[in-house]
């Protein structure tokens, strides 16, 4: 009864979006060929080898990533990238949301993909995610999902992600990271770790001042610079002595 | 009320005339000379709440599964002493503002030692006839470190059984014995017995806290015994003569302000800032590890020698006689340590440094020890400072590989440069003081020729 | 203003305790303390009212101690026993700095060394002839040395010190299955590109080191393995152990490029000391401190699809030691 619910839900909800689409992909192929082109090729067929005004142009090809890869990578300012080859990075998003949703439409348009996630958090278990997040994050996230290096690259910390954009990048894998199928981690399951990652944003503290959860660093900075600077200070004023001063 | 007293323990142990020497017992003046009594006061702490945490610690790796009343960890399989941390840190009432005090203590306590050393070594403290001591404080230094880590690895949260994996990986590495002496502590290899947390439980809260209490007080009867070492503040101080504050009335109340500073500190990070927080890191699993564990500050410079060391293991046929964490898990804090011990020895046989002393010197006083003093404690902070390059990374950008061949050229280059630096920079001092006095006297004699005239 | 005011009054109470020091009334002592009381009632008052304060604090902890429904427990607790000491040190400190006398006095140094002491130490131990019977001091030597190692011998039970092989068994046979955390087999369809899985020998203990292993999955075209590890793969599928070389910590990141043209290349790595190997080439170090490659295990796939073991590990799990290199793993 209730999946009957959703379902019709999700029909009223996608019917409008459906009609709104073709309006958006004549726009989005235009805006495609703006600022997606050089690098994705025509028609999204990718581009490898490729070089202009004497730097690298080549990406990947894009047909049948779907709505679900464009949107993750527009709504974080992922792309467009500024230099081929490097990590994208989180940034400024530069198209507006009009534009973005056109480009979505197009990109999906270009083949069968999957759509954008729709994670219910509420739905997972907190204490599943963790397990979860710990198997298969933690390596390159760090536990309390702060950000990590790897070797080429570097795991962004989550604390800006979106639950969209953690569904989105579990099933994509942007650059280094491993792609995880529904095979290997199901929708559940990423309910259970986008909650999971939603509360580590703001963890049970319980401690006090979290100093940034990633332990021993600024732990050795704070017992540096405010214990003992505050306790050499103490040894100062008490060391000295009245007729000496 | 106080004769009574006095009288009282004068009579049954005969120690009045102790007493009054202790009373008058001269204390003489420089901030400098507090900073091992910020470490005292740090190990009281550390053993007072210490002994608290043991009333609920569990020391067993039997598996558990977790039903308390912290969600995140619900139904998670654990052993017991994460459990009995975790309920430390959450049920038990003031259990997390006594185990946090007890983890910043810890990190305290190393820090004001190793100021402490710094402030004996550059000013020559150690020198005759105060050797003992300063091997003693050294010895305390090396227990320390071990009690620290032993401490961070007892909580079997996933940074510290990470951290253990480590510790297991760099005793492995030992040349000729490494895999033998694994196989003695584990009971086996890595995760080992059911019996290596006990062990560690008892090294960590009787055997070294014990050996500390014994060092410690070896260390303060030494002092004590040859008396403080002193500035030159003016001209009444000098080899024989000993300037200084009495314990009775005057330093009393400075020392006792300072206990009283060390636990307020303590205790307000323990209760306002988090450290070590178990509960977030989850359970250790061999086969699980999170990015960028790290070991507290005071091991940081190991882990940034166990990274900039190049990968290879020195073989010979089938024999591998140096594993690679042996480079920086033994090798480098053998040395560091090797050189303080014997640095003593070292002066005297090459710098000619000769006789008995009671007069510090500054640091400008003998530029080649402070010369060298730097070029080795950089040699430290470099390595220290590797050991953050993939966080420096996370949070700047800096890429870590350039990072890592920087810091093996800078670890080669540094001390060199430091030390050139820091011996320009005391000659330069002494010369600077030197051309005043110069002024000084030669403005006195115009002074007296012109009053003569 | 107020230096000269101090000055004042420190001079006048060393005028009046010198007149009292000359003429000793009877009953009266000989003072000890070599300076004055200083007389600063402000000071008094100000280190009374700390105490007071310090105390107020500490009874503070001790309600919300009780009362510990409170939100920020921990916090509360820290901020009143911290302020107790806070208003104790300031309270000394005031007491050190304004209400004891400002003594500063002179002490010989201990001497250097007592020479007549020392020959009477060498000579009540020459005299009781002890040390001359150099036969019985070799045998009391012997006696405490043999007695220092009896002692020392149990030592020995701790651990199996003698016998390594141990750390070259591992769980994996020809057959063992490939399984979950749950320890469901997994399937060779299953397993994808792209992406790593965490996988157990059955029926073994998890936390073994040689149990865990990292299984990925690569394009046939791009495995370059060594002639040594030649045919480790199950259909693409390889397995290594999950145990770094360097430091024994867990291989838990696997790096995969989006786009393999301008991206670096797959690479399983360790998140303790970020030693890098490469999964195409067998295991191979790439980048970081590890000074073995990461061990392999031939896989295979069983009639019913199962990822089965198909011999032992190419070499030791975990991190090197001075054998490590001498044994091949055993069951």
């Amino acid at each position: 009864m209730r999946r009957l619910l959703a379902f019709g839900l999700a029909a009223l909800v996608l019917a409008p979006a459906a009609h709104a689409q073709t309006g958006d992909v004549t726009r989005g192929r235009h805006l495609y060929g703006r600022y997606c082109i050089a690098c994705h090729g025509a028609n999204g067929m990718g581009v490898i080898g490729g070089r202009a005004e004497g730097q690298k142009r080549e990406g990947p090809p894009l047909v049948g990533v779907g709505a679900l890869a464009a949107d993750f990578y527009l709504r974080t300012g992922y792309m467009p990238l500024r230099q081929v080859g490097k990590q994208p990075r989180r940034s400024r998003v530069l198209l507006s949301e009009a534009e973005i949703r056109a480009l979505v439409a197009y990109v999906a348009s270009l083949g069968h993909g999957p759509p954008v996630p729709r994670p219910q958090p509420e739905r997972g278990s907190l204490s599943e995610g963790l397990k979860l997040f710990t198997d298969h994050c933690a390596g390159c996230h760090q536990v309390v999902a702060q950000g990590g290096f790897l070797t080429g690259g570097v795991a962004p910390p989550l604390d800006r992600a979106t639950p969209t954009q953690i569904a989105q990048a579990i099933r994509i894998g942007p650059y280094l990271m491993p792609r995880f199928s529904p095979r290997q981690i199901t929708p559940r399951q990423v309910d259970s770790i986008v909650r999971y990652v939603l509360y580590a944003k703001h963890p049970d503290d319980r401690g006090g001042w979290a100093i940034g959860h990633i332990g021993p660093v600024p732990e050795g900075l704070v017992t540096w610079f405010l214990a003992a600077t505050t306790l050499v200070a103490v040894c100062i004023v008490l060391g000295k002595r009245l007729g000496r001063e | 009320m106080i004769r009574a007293l006095v009288r009282f323990l004068d009579q049954r142990t005969g120690t009045a005339p102790f007493l009054r020497r202790t009373l008058r017992y001269l204390f003489p003046d420089h901030w400098s000379f507090l900073l091992g009594e910020v470490a005292l006061y740090a190990f009281v702490v550390l053993i007072g709440t210490g002994v608290y945490l043991t009333l609920f610690y569990e020391d067993s790796t039997a598996k558990v599964v977790y039903h308390g009343p912290y969600g995140p960890l619900q139904g998670q399989e654990m052993t017991h002493a994460y459990r009995s941390v975790v309920d430390i840190s959450t049920t038990v009432k003031a259990g997390l503002l006594i185990r946090q005090t007890h983890h910043w203590a810890a990190n305290v306590f190393i820090a004001a030692i190793v100021l402490h050393l710094l402030r004996v070594f550059f000013t020559g403290a150690y020198r005759k006839p105060r050797e003992l001591t300063y091997w003693l404080g050294l010895t305390m230094l090396t227990m320390a470190l071990l009690e620290g880590y032993l401490g961070y690895s007892l909580a079997d949260d996933l940074l510290s059984g990470m951290g253990l994996a480590i510790g297991y990986g760099v005793a492995l590495s030992v040349p000729f014995v490494g895999a033998n002496l694994a196989a003695l502590m584990w009971d086996g290899p890595f995760p080992g017995s059911y019996a290596f947390f006990p062990r560690m439980y008892i090294v960590h809260v009787f055997v070294i806290p014990a050996l500390l209490a014994v060092l410690l007080a070896a260390h303060l009867a030494l002092v004590a015994l040859k008396h403080h070492t002193q500035f030159r503040m003016s001209e009444r101080e000098s080899e024989r003569k000993l300037v200084g504050v009495p314990t009775f009335p005057g330093q009393t109340p400075r020392s006792l302000g300072l206990f009283a500073s060390v636990v307020a500190v303590l205790f307000l990070l323990g209760g306002l800032v988090q450290i070590n927080p178990i509960w977030l890191w989850g359970p250790y699993h061999t086969y699980s590890a999170t990015n960028g564990a790290q070991p507290d500050w005071y091991l940081g410079w190991l882990i940034g020698a166990l990274r900039i060391v190049p990968g290879f293991d020195v073989v010979i046929g089938h024999y591998t006689l140096v594993p690679n964490p042996f480079w920086g898990g033994v090798l480098l804090p053998l040395a560091f340590f090797g050189f303080l011990y014997l640095w003593p020895w070292l002066e005297r046989r090459f710098l000619g440094e000769r006789g008995y002393h009671n007069l510090l010197d500054r640091p400008r006083d003998a530029p080649l020890r402070t010369a060298i003093g730097y070029a080795v404690a950089t040699e430290v902070f470099l390595v220290f400072l590797a050991g953050s390059a993939d966080r420096v990374d996370v949070l700047f950008g800096l890429p870590y590989i350039p990072q890592i061949w920087a810091y093996r050229v800078l670890v080669i280059v540094g001390p060199f440069v430091a030390g050139f630096l820091a011996y320009r920079v005391c000659v330069e001092l002494q010369r600077g003081e030197r051309v005043e006095h110069e002024r000084r006297r030669a403005e006195h004699a115009a002074r007296v020729a012109r009053s003569r005239a | 203003m107020s230096k000269a005011r101090a000055f004042l009054v420190a001079a006048a109470t060393l005028l009046v305790g010198r007149g009292r020091r000359r003429r000793l009334r009877p009953g009266e002592r000989e003072p000890i303390v070599a300076a004055p009381t200083p007389r600063s009632p402000d000071a008094e008052l100000v280190a009374i009212g700390l105490l007071l304060a310090s105390a107020a604090s500490a009874i503070a902890f001790v309600v919300i101690y009780v009362l510990d429904r409170l939100p920020a427990h921990t916090q509360l607790l820290g901020l009143a026993l911290g302020l107790a000491f806070v208003f104790l040190a300031a309270a000394l400190t005031v007491t050190a700095k304004r209400l004891v006398p400002n003594e500063e006095l002179e002490d010989d140094y201990p001497e250097q060394e007592h020479p007549d002491e020392q020959e009477r130490v060498v000579q009540v131990v020459e005299e009781s002839g002890l040390t001359r019977r150099r036969l019985f001091v070799l045998a009391l030597g012997a006696a405490g040395g043999s007695i220092g190692l009896a002692l020392l011998t149990p030592v020995a039970s701790l651990g199996p010190a003698l016998h390594l092989a141990r750390f070259s068994l591992t769980p994996w046979r020809r057959g063992t299955r490939l399984v979950t955390e749950d320890g469901e087999p997994y399937r060779a369809d299953e397993i994808e590109e792209g992406t790593f899985y965490t996988a157990f020998a059955e029926g073994a203990d998890k936390e073994a080191l040689a149990s865990s292993l990292v299984l990925v999955r690569l394009p046939k075209s791009e495995l370059d393995l060594p002639p040594e590890n030649a045919g480790f793969d199950a259909d693409g599928i390889l397995a290594f152990s999950k145990i770094c070389t360097h430091a024994g910590c867990a291989i838990a990141l696997y790096r995969k490029p989006m786009f393999a043209p301008t991206d670096p290349q797959p690479a399983l790595i360790c998140p303790c000391h970020y030693s890098t190997f490469e999964p195409a080439k067998g295991g191979k170090v790439i980048f970081g401190p590890a000074g073995r490659k990461l061990p392999m295990l031939p896989l295979a796939i069983d009639g019913k699809g199962f990822l089965r073991a198909r011999g032992n590990f190419d070499g030791p799990v975990g991190p090197s030691w001075w054998g490590v290199r001498m044994k091949r793993p055993t069951t």
